[in-house]
C-alpha cells in the first residue's frame, strides 16, 4: 500500500530523515514511536505532501505523493488542531469535510452518529465553535473527521495525547475496528508505549531520522520497547 | 528589565519570518515619516509670519490658542486610526519573577516616545522659538510649549482608553466619530466653545505658568486609568475563561447556485462573519461608499476626472482590496488541512473571486446615486467597476501568491487592538493609482470618453482571459505550496 523508497529529508546540512526502504501492506495497523526530534511528523508530512523531500520519495497504492494528487481521494490524515477550522460547529467542519469528499449531508450524518459514544455528549449539538472547544474536544472531532468519507489511508499524529482515559480506550476499539472490520491502513504515532503496542501490529522506531527497530508486535514488545528507550535515555 | 524587555524586542523583530519584507515596508513608512515631519517642520517656520499677514491686528499666540481644540480633536481621530498600542507578548512573563506593574509601565512609557507625539513638538518648537526671536517672555513661552507637549501626551493615553472600550463592539470608530462630531458641532453652533474654553485655557497658562498643573494632573490621571485597564488584562483569566458566543448558524443553501465552488463560498462567508478581524473589512464598505462623499461635493475636484477613476477604484473595490490582499492567508491557520485534502485549487480560489466580484457589483450598484454630482461621475464608477473585476480581482489575487504572513483569526495579541494598520492601505495604491494614470494620459490626449473607454476595455480584456488568468494564478499558487505550508504554520505575530 505504502512504499518508502530512499527518502531523504535535509533541512540545510541537518538530516531529519533517511528511510532506506519501507512498506506497509494495505489493512496494517502501523505505529511509529521515537523520542522528540526523531522524525515522526516530517515522516507523516511526507506523506501528505506538505513538505517536500529532499530525495527519494513515497508512492501509496502506486501514486508518487510528490507527483501526482490522486493519493488525496482515499488518505485523510488529523496531524494538529491546524487541521481544524476554528471558526466553524464541528458539525459544520463534518460537513465541509465531509463535500470535499463527496459524502452528503445524510452520509456525514450517519457516520458520525456511531461516533456518539467516543464523542461522549461534548461534541454535537454543543453550539460552540471548534476554537471555544478544550484540547480534548477538538482532538475528538480531528479524529473523526479523518474517518469521513472512507479512507483507505489514515494517519494520525500522537492521537492519545490530549484524551482523557476513557477516550483513549474507546479510540483504541476504533482504531482495531477500522484495521479488522474495514481494511484500512491505519498509521499512528505516539509516546506512550502501552497504547501503540496495545493497538498496532507493527511498530518501528525511529531515531535521528533512521529506522531503527522494525518489530512486529507480540507480548515480548512493550518489555523490548522499554528496554530500547531507558537505555537510549543513558546514552 | 528594560533592558531584557529591549532585547526581546528586538529579537523578535530580527527573528521574525518577514523581517526583509517588514524592513522594506519600514523603510517606505521611514521615507514618509520624514516627508511628514518636514512638512511640520515648514509649518512650524511659517507660521508666526503667516499668521501675522493673515490677522495682523491679533496676537499669533492667541490665534493659535484659539485653534488649539481643533488640533486636539484632529490628532485624536487620526491617533485612533492609525496609532496603535505597543504588542509585547505578556503570557511568557506572567510567571515569572516580573512585577506586572513593570511591564504595564513598560508598554505605557514606550507608547509615550511614539512617533505621533514628537510630530506636534516640529510645529510647536520652531514656533516657540519665533516667538522668543519676537520678545515674549522665555519662561513663559516655555512652560506654554511643556503645556502643548504633556496636551499631546494626554490624546496619546486618551486614545488608548477609548480603544480598550471600544474595541469590543463591532463599529468601533463610531463612538469616537459620535463624540467628535457632537463636540465639533456644540462648538461650531456656539452651545458650548470649547475652542474658547480650550483656548483661554491656554492664555491662562501662558500669563500664570502655575495652571500647567491642571494638565499635568489630567495627564497622570489618564495614566492611572491606563495603568488600570491594562492591570486587569494581565490576568490570563479573560483569555482562559470559556468564552459561551452564540453560535449563528444558517445554512447558506442559496450558495449552491455557484455549483462546486459551494462548499467554499460557505466557508468564505463564515469566515467573515464569525472572525473579528474579517467582520471589521465589512464595516470599512460603508467608509468606502462615503469616500466619495469627500470629494464629489468640492468644485475643486470638478474638472479633475481622473480623480473619479481614483475614487471610483476606490468605493467599488474596497472590498476587494481588503479582502483580497490576504488571500490566501485567512485560511493560513487550517491551510494544511487545505492541502492535505481533495481539493481543486481553482475551485478554492474561484470562490474567493467569486466574493469579490459581487462585492464589486453590489458596491457599484449602491454608488449609483453619485450621479446626483454628474453622468461623468457615473460613467467613471461604471467602468471601474468593470476594471475592478476585470483586473485588479486577478492582480490582487497574483500577488497573494507572495503573501506569506499568518493571520491569526482568532487569538488577539493581548495589547492589539485592531490588528491592521497603514500598511493595509499602502498595498492599495497601485491598485488605484493605475487605472487613475492611464486614464489620465488618455484624458489628456483625447478626452473623457476616450479614457473610460481605455478603462473599460482592459477591464473586458480581463474578464475575457479569466479563465487564463486563473489557471496561471493557480499555478503559482501551486508551485509556492510548500513556502506557504512552512511559513503559515510559523507563528509570527
Amino acid at each position: 500500500m505504502i512504499t518508502t523508497s530512499n527518502l531523504l529529508k535535509k533541512y540545510n546540512k541537518n538530516q531529519v530523515l533517511n528511510i532506506k526502504l519501507l512498506e506497509i501492506p494495505k489493512g496494517q495497523s502501523f505505529g511509529l514511536v521515537g523520542n522528540n526530534g526523531a522524525g515522526k511528523t516530517t515522516y507523516f508530512s511526507l506523506l501528505l505532501d506538505l513538505i517536500k523531500p529532499t530525495a527519494g520519495y513515497i508512492e501509496t497504492n502506486g501514486v508518487r505523493v510528490d507527483e501526482s494528487e490522486n493519493w488525496k481521494p482515499f488518505t485523510a490524515a488529523f496531524i494538529d488542531e491546524s487541521f481544524l477550522i476554528g471558526y466553524l460547529t464541528p458539525e459544520e467542519y463534518f460537513y465541509f469535510i465531509g463535500e470535499l469528499r463527496g459524502q452528503n449531508k445524510a452520509d456525514v450524518d450517519k457516520l458520525v452518529s456511531g461516533f456518539e459514544d467516543f464523542f461522549h455528549g461534548e461534541i454535537l449539538g454543543q453550539k460552540k465553535y471548534l476554537r471555544d472547544l478544550s484540547k480534548g474536544n477538538q482532538k475528538k472531532a480531528g479524529i473523526v473527521a479523518a474517518l469521513i468519507g472512507n479512507p483507505k489511508v489514515i494517519i494520525l499524529d500522537e492521537p492519545f495525547a490530549n484524551l482523557d482515559p476513557t477516550t483513549q480506550i474507546r479510540l483504541k476499539g476504533i482504531i482495531k475496528n477500522l484495521v479488522e472490520k474495514q481494511d484500512v491502513t491505519v498509521l499512528i504515532s505516539s509516546h506512550d508505549l502501552l497504547h501503540i503496542t496495545d493497538v498496532c501490529e507493527r511498530i518501528v522506531v525511529l531515531e535521528h531520522g533512521e529506522i531503527v527497530k522494525d518489530l512486529v508486535t507480540s507480548e515480548a514488545t512493550l518489555k523490548e520497547l522499554e528496554a530500547h528507550f531507558s537505555r537510549t535515555e543513558v546514552l | 528589565m528594560i533592558k531584557h524587555f529591549l532585547s526581546l524586542e528586538w529579537k523578535g523583530a530580527f527573528r521574525s519570518l518577514n523581517f526583509g519584507k517588514n524592513l522594506a515596508i519600514k523603510i517606505f513608512m521611514g521615507f514618509i515619516g520624514v516627508w511628514i515631519l518636514l512638512m511640520f517642520l515648514g509649518t512650524g517656520l511659517s507660521l508666526y509670519p503667516i499668521l501675522k499677514k493673515i490677522f495682523p491686528e491679533k496676537d499669533p499666540l492667541l490665534v493659535v490658542n484659539s485653534f488649539l481644540f481643533y488640533w486636539i480633536l484632529g490628532d485624536l481621530i487620526s491617533r485612533f486610526f492609525i496609532q496603535k498600542l505597543p504588542v509585547m507578548r505578556v503570557k511568557p512573563l506572567l510567571i515569572l519573577p516580573i512585577k506586572r506593574s513593570k511591564v504595564i509601565n513598560y508598554v505605557l512609557g514606550k507608547s509615550s516616545l511614539s512617533f505621533f507625539n514628537f510630530l506636534s513638538l516640529f510645529i510647536i518648537v520652531p514656533f516657540g522659538v519665533s516667538l522668543i526671536v519676537k520678545g515674549y517672555s522665555l519662561n513663559s513661552v516655555l512652560i506654554w510649549m511643556l503645556a502643548i507637549a504633556i496636551v499631546t501626551q494626554i490624546n496619546n493615553f486618551l486614545n488608548f482608553i477609548i480603544e480598550s472600550f471600544s474595541s469590543k463592539k463591532e463599529l468601533s470608530f463610531l463612538p469616537l466619530i459620535v463624540f467628535s462630531g457632537v463636540l465639533y458641532g456644540l462648538n461650531y453652533f456656539n452651545a458650548i466653545s470649547f475652542s474658547e474654553i480650550i483656548g483661554s485655557g491656554f492664555n491662562a497658562i501662558y500669563e500664570s505658568p502655575i495652571f500647567v498643573i491642571i494638565p499635568i494632573a489630567i495627564l497622570a490621571l489618564f495614566y492611572i486609568i491606563n495603568f488600570k485597564i491594562l492591570y486587569k488584562k494581565l490576568f490570563l483569566d479573560s483569555s482562559l475563561k470559556s468564552k459561551v458566543e452564540a453560535v449563528n448558524t444558517s445554512n447558506l443553501e442559496w450558495t449552491k447556485n455557484f455549483g462546486d465552488i459551494a462548499p467554499f463560498m460557505q466557508l468564505d462567508l463564515k469566515l467573515i462573519w464569525r472572525n473579528k478581524r474579517t467582520k471589521s473589512t465589512i464595516w470599512m464598505l460603508a467608509l468606502g461608499l462615503l469616500y466619495g462623499m469627500f470629494f464629489y461635493p468640492n468644485p475643486t475636484y470638478v474638472d479633475k476626472p481622473w480623480f473619479f477613476i481614483f475614487i471610483g477604484v476606490f468605493t467599488s473595490g474596497i472590498f476587494l482590496m481588503n479582502f483580497g490582499q490576504f488571500i490566501p492567508a485567512w485560511d493560513s491557520s487550517y491551510y494544511k488541512m487545505l492541502m492535505s485534502q481533495n481539493i481543486k485549487y481553482e475551485k478554492y480560489l474561484k470562490s474567493k473571486f467569486t466574493l469579490m466580484v459581487i462585492s464589486v457589483l453590489i458596491l457599484f450598484l449602491l454608488s449609483v446615486p453619485y450621479v446626483y454630482f454628474g453622468w461623468e461621475i457615473l460613467l467613471a464608477h461604471f467602468v471601474t467597476a468593470i476594471y475592478n473585476v476585470g483586473v485588479n480581482t486577478h492582480v490582487i489575487m497574483y500577488g497573494g501568491a507572495y503573501n506569506r504572513k499568518k493571520i491569526n483569526l482568532d487569538e488577539k495579541a493581548t495589547f492589539n487592538y485592531q490588528g491592521t494598520g497603514v500598511v493595509q492601505w499602502l498595498i492599495g495604491i497601485p491598485l488605484m493609482v493605475m487605472p487613475a494614470l492611464i486614464f489620465g494620459v488618455f484624458y489628456a490626449v483625447f478626452n473623457l470618453e476616450v479614457g473610460c473607454l481605455v478603462i473599460a476595455l482592459l477591464g473586458i480584456v480581463g474578464i475575457v482571459f479569466h479563465q487564463k488568468w486563473m489557471s496561471l494564478i493557480t499555478k503559482k499558487y501551486l508551485d509556492s505550496k510548500y513556502k506557504m505550508i512552512d511559513a503559515f504554520s510559523q507563528d509570527n505575530s
